[in-house]
């Protein structure tokens, strides 16, 4: 197998395992109900991530995802009791997003500041402005809204495709276009391989950089979008911590923080296993909250030591 | 060993240092001014009950527990690395201090027991980061996902219905007073001393550098890069158990959700702030103190200055930014050519 379909295959077979261990565990976890719940539920997240993971590719890392999720949801909610429609509100926190990655992108780049940093100061930044427009969770009362919230495919064996799960897959298909079959794709790579070489080789560097970063704002601002609609709500808190649990999705997805490796499609992946986690042990029922947060940093560990050890041994390298 | 400390602050070296402490100072400085000038009396400090008391106190007070776990995070950065679980580890001190206490243990054993914690979680991520070679914002990102978990976990072991507790010994090292001066402070200089000599009077803040400047030319000039780089997040978990003590003392009770919350990222501003480079290679202890400081200023300034604390997060973020862009060469340099009216 090529060696950069590996990661992949690895946290397919972890889903599935997972998948099957749920199975053999509790009756009904075989089902395409729970895979639908899983993914119309982590969806945003997924979107999310899969943004981050143009983002981290390029040698970069974005945390300001959560606010991200929590202000786009707040402006729509904020907008729709303004009496506008939600899909032009949608439309317009779409481009705020791509505008304000790329601006991170911009200060990363001509700044050159770490982007650790720079999406911190987002992060606060979108946070508080969420805390500024409203402290409390606003209804979106739209029809629009409340068709979206209620929209599905039915899926064969009784489960349910969202439609939080289908505007993901569409997503989905558009970044794995973008990453691997267009110049700017390949352009984030290069940089995030090797900076030195790609600028020698003519790559644009301040276009790509600012690209990425736009891509994960823009990506970021749909999650939020899906969130807004999927609950029907703006909430000032809402996404706290998605940042976490993206970048934790695209690690298991097998992309290297380090940049320059790792697959879109992965992250698709590494956020199911997080949201199976979930599942599995709400399904237990005596198990609570502080057992996924554990099994999911447990997860985490078991798949970078693995990553570390037996997928890519020739890049281990000394400073990290 | 003694000589290198003073081949290092040559003249030039002098300059630059002033050079670095200078926009921290500035921005503190501003913060300060604008302080005085909406609030009357702000600089005012008087004696009251025999104790200290002030605005200033207070910014100091507050900010001593971001301090300690800044200049932790400061060795782990100087080291060319990160630590994003230095809040689970508050976290995780926190609960073991409030599970100890309910199971009788002598408060002063508890101490023992949160700094052997936070020194556990130091070697679990140095061993992960300096044996495994896994990138450190991923390697610290395991313990950062899971910590809270653990800390919740702990406060089951003994039902978890009540992890409030009170202990006389802990309170007075948080909350207390030592003669006119808050207890807090006292011990906060006195780790600020303890890490100065180690790093700046023994050998191992240089190996440190030499490692995080270049981990392969260190390792060719006879230092355990990796042995260094795994003392640098012991150092850290140390530093973040004693945040958690003084955290958890401060507020009678375990509360692995929310205590220390977002304390890696205001630890890590501190250093940044204090002029020092995520890529490694430097480490500023008085800096990154000033850079803890600026940061609560900050905070405490919006509170006292009567904005509504919804600002809180947007006012830190412009400051951040505005900080970090006087920092940046580039940035500077498009301000300067901008104010002459030049094109580039």
């Amino acid at each position: 197998m090529n060696e950069r379909y590996r990661p992949l295959a690895a946290t397919a077979t972890v889903f599935v395992a997972l998948f099957v261990a749920g199975g053999l565990l509790y009756d009904n976890f075989f089902s395409t109900l729970v895979l639908g719940d899983i993914l119309a539920d982590n969806a945003f997240v997924i979107v999310a991530a899969i943004g981050t993971t143009f983002v981290i590719i390029s040698g970069g890392i974005d945390l300001s995802i959560g606010s991200m999720i929590g202000f786009v949801g707040v402006v729509i909610a904020n907008l729709d009791a303004a009496g506008w429609h939600p899909l032009v509100s949608a439309g317009m926190t779409l481009a705020f997003g791509a505008a304000f990655g790329a601006l991170q992108g911009l200060v990363v780049d001509f700044c050159e500041i770490q982007p650790f940093i720079v999406t911190l100061a987002g992060l606060f930044l979108l946070r508080g402005a969420c805390f500024m427009i409203n402290l409390d969770s606003t209804p979106i009362r739209h029809p629009f809204v409340e068709a979206f919230a209620a929209a599905s495919v039915p899926l064969p064996g009784g489960g349910f495709l969202a439609s939080s799960a289908i505007v993901m897959f569409v997503a989905l298909a558009a970044a794995i276009v973008v990453a691997h079959f267009t110049a700017f794709g390949a352009d984030i790579y290069a940089i995030g391989g090797d900076r030195t070489s790609a600028a020698l080789m003519g790559v644009p560097m301040r276009r790509t950089v600012v690209g990425a970063y736009a891509v994960g704002g823009l990506y970021s601002a749909l999650g939020g979008v899906i969130y807004a609609f999927y609950t029907s709500s703006g909430y000032p808190l809402a996404g706290t911590g998605a940042e976490l649990s993206a970048i934790a999705s695209v690690v298991l997805g097998g992309t290297m923080l380090t940049g320059g490796v790792g697959l879109v499609a992965g992250t698709l992946i590494g956020g199911m296993i997080l949201g199976l986690i979930a599942t599995l042990i709400n399904f237990n029922g005596s198990l609570n909250g502080a057992w996924i947060m554990v099994s999911s940093g447990a997860l985490l560990f078991v798949f970078i030591v693995l990553q570390r050890t037996l997928i890519a041994p020739s890049r281990l390298r000394i400073g990290g | 060993m003694s000589a290198l400390p003073q081949t290092k602050r040559s003249p030039r070296r002098v300059g630059v240092a002033a050079r670095r402490i200078a926009w921290p100072a500035l921005a503190l400085a501003l913060i300060l001014a604008v302080d005085g000038l909406i609030t009357p009396g702000f600089f005012s400090i008087r004696i009251v009950e025999g104790r200290l008391f002030g605005n200033l106190i207070d910014i100091l007070y507050r900010a001593m527990p971001i301090a300690v776990v800044a200049l932790g995070m400061s060795v782990v950065i100087g080291a060319k690395g990160v630590d994003l679980s230095v809040g689970s580890v508050v976290a995780i001190a926190g609960a073991v201090i409030a599970w100890r206490i309910h199971r009788g243990d002598p408060h002063l054993l508890i101490l023992f027991w949160a700094l052997g914690v936070g020194l556990l979680c130091g070697v679990w991520n140095g061993l992960l980061v300096a044996a495994l070679d896994i990138q450190p914002i991923v390697a610290t990102l395991i313990l950062m996902t899971s910590g809270r978990g653990i800390g919740l976990m702990i406060n089951l072991l003994y039902g978890g219905t009540d992890p409030s507790f009170s202990s006389p010994l802990l309170q007075f090292l948080s909350v207390g007073h030592l003669g006119l001066v808050p207890t807090r402070l006292v011990l906060g200089a006195v780790i600020f001393a303890g890490l100065w000599l180690l790093v700046r009077r023994t050998a191992f803040g240089m190996f440190v550098e030499a490692a995080g400047e270049n981990a392969r030319a260190a390792e060719l000039s006879g230092v355990q890069a990796r042995l260094v780089r795994f003392a640098s997040y012991v150092v850290c978990g140390l530093c973040a158990a004693w945040a958690g003590v003084v955290l958890t003392a401060d507020t009678h009770t375990s509360d692995p959700v929310s205590e220390g919350l977002y304390i890696e990222l205001d630890a890590i501003l501190a250093v940044v702030i204090g002029g020092g480079s995520l890529s490694g290679g430097r480490i500023y202890l008085g800096a990154t103190v000033l850079g803890a400081v600026v940061i609560q200023a900050l905070t405490t300034s919006i509170l006292t200055s009567g904005l509504p604390p919804e600002y809180n997060l947007v006012v830190k973020a412009a400051v951040v930014i505005a900080v970090l862009l006087l920092q940046s060469k580039n940035a500077r340099g498009l301000a300067f050519s901008l104010a002459r009216g030049e094109k580039r």
